[in-house]
């Protein structure tokens, strides 16, 4: 599949997601379980994103300077800095580990 | 969250005083995931896409999660099959939020295809934070239209910039990846079984990175939530 046909195929889709928010019947979906479901796999998925951006290299596992700008970007998460912050400085500390 | 309750718009046409706080909500809401946006735009460049298709996500999928998962999966090396999935199964969330918006918002016509493209974390959490249901609505049209306008102006400015810089890693952007993944699962992990999940999703992902085609430890956290869901209880 191109990357072109996938972009439209996902877009498709998240599309059909949102609407179907409008046009099922609330019965289908209105049980807090399925809804509480829907935010546990979100944050399964996000975690799983972390492990991957932070020590995936390919299909190899690499500890290298993300680790040191991710930890930096917890305790920053911790202390309750906003978004940007949080990004901008993960992306500097990496960056200047590489230039030593 | 609490929904408002209907007929409280009885209480009066909407003023601009009332509007204006929520107006400055939703542009501060905007304006942060505007920022958001132009770490979006670098990183799809990087990851292999072109101008045109980073737009496109933008635009079309506009739901930044599934499109920063989306061009993830492919940075990989992960099929585009898989890397549509994932952004499906991230985005299932904003079905929840439309079922919610539904009936607050009673959009007739062509409103509501467009709510429907609008209806995200950000319009979602500034509509039902309103007391009055005027402003329900007011806050989640202003937010949705206000955020996709800034989205959408910074994932353009991120995709020019980051074409520009070449190499991602020399600018850390590897690493900014890793960390706006975690900004976004962070404020979801206040349940105790939240952090269980988060940290037995991350554990599965790091042990089948080696072992699994690209995008599958995003795909198999799923496993993670469902093995959880008995142990749930309110």
């Amino acid at each position: 599949m191109s990357i072109g046909i996938a972009v439209l195929l996902a877009s498709g889709l998240c599309y059909a997601i949102k609407m179907a928010g409008y046009l099922l019947p609330h019965e289908w979906l209105e049980h807090p379980e399925i809804s509480r479901l829907a935010a546990r796999i979100t944050v399964a998925m996000l975690a799983a994103l972390v492990a991957i951006q932070l020590l995936g290299q390919g299909r190899t596992l690499t500890v290298d300077e993300r680790v040191p700008a991710v930890a930096v970007a917890a305790v920053l998460l911790w202390r309750r800095a906003p978004f940007v912050v949080v990004v901008i400085s993960a992306a500097v500390v990496a960056a200047l580990l590489r230039m030593l | 969250m609490s929904s408002p309750p209907a007929g409280q718009d009885a209480a009066g046409p909407t003023s601009p005083a009332d509007r204006r706080p929520v107006l400055r909500q939703a542009i501060s809401v905007a304006v942060a995931s505007g920022t958001y946006g132009i770490s979006f735009g670098a990183l799809s460049v990087a990851s292999g896409l072109d101008l045109v298709q980073t737009m496109a996500l933008s635009l079309l999928m506009f739901t930044g999660g599934s499109q920063f998962a989306f061009v993830g999966v492919l940075a990989a090396g992960g099929a585009g099959g898989t890397a549509a999935a994932t952004a499906g199964l991230l985005g299932l969330r904003n079905g929840f939020y439309g079922l919610q918006m539904a009936p607050l918002l009673a959009t007739r016509g062509w409103r509501r295809p467009v709510a429907a493209q609008l209806t995200i974390d950000e319009s979602t959490a500034v509509g039902v934070a309103q007391s009055r249901l005027d402003l329900t609505r007011f806050g989640f049209w202003a937010t949705g239209l206000s955020v996709f306008v800034l989205w959408n102006s910074a994932t353009l400015a991120g995709a020019v910039i980051g074409d520009a810089l070449g190499d991602p890693r020399r600018y850390g952007l590897d690493a900014a990846a890793a960390a706006a993944f975690l900004a976004l699962v962070w404020p979801r992990l206040r349940p105790r079984l939240s952090k269980l999940v988060a940290a037995g999703a991350a554990v599965l992902a790091t042990v089948l990175i080696p072992r699994a085609p690209a995008g599958v430890p995003v795909l198999a956290a799923v496993l993670v939530a469902l093995a959880a869901h008995p142990l749930d209880r309110p």
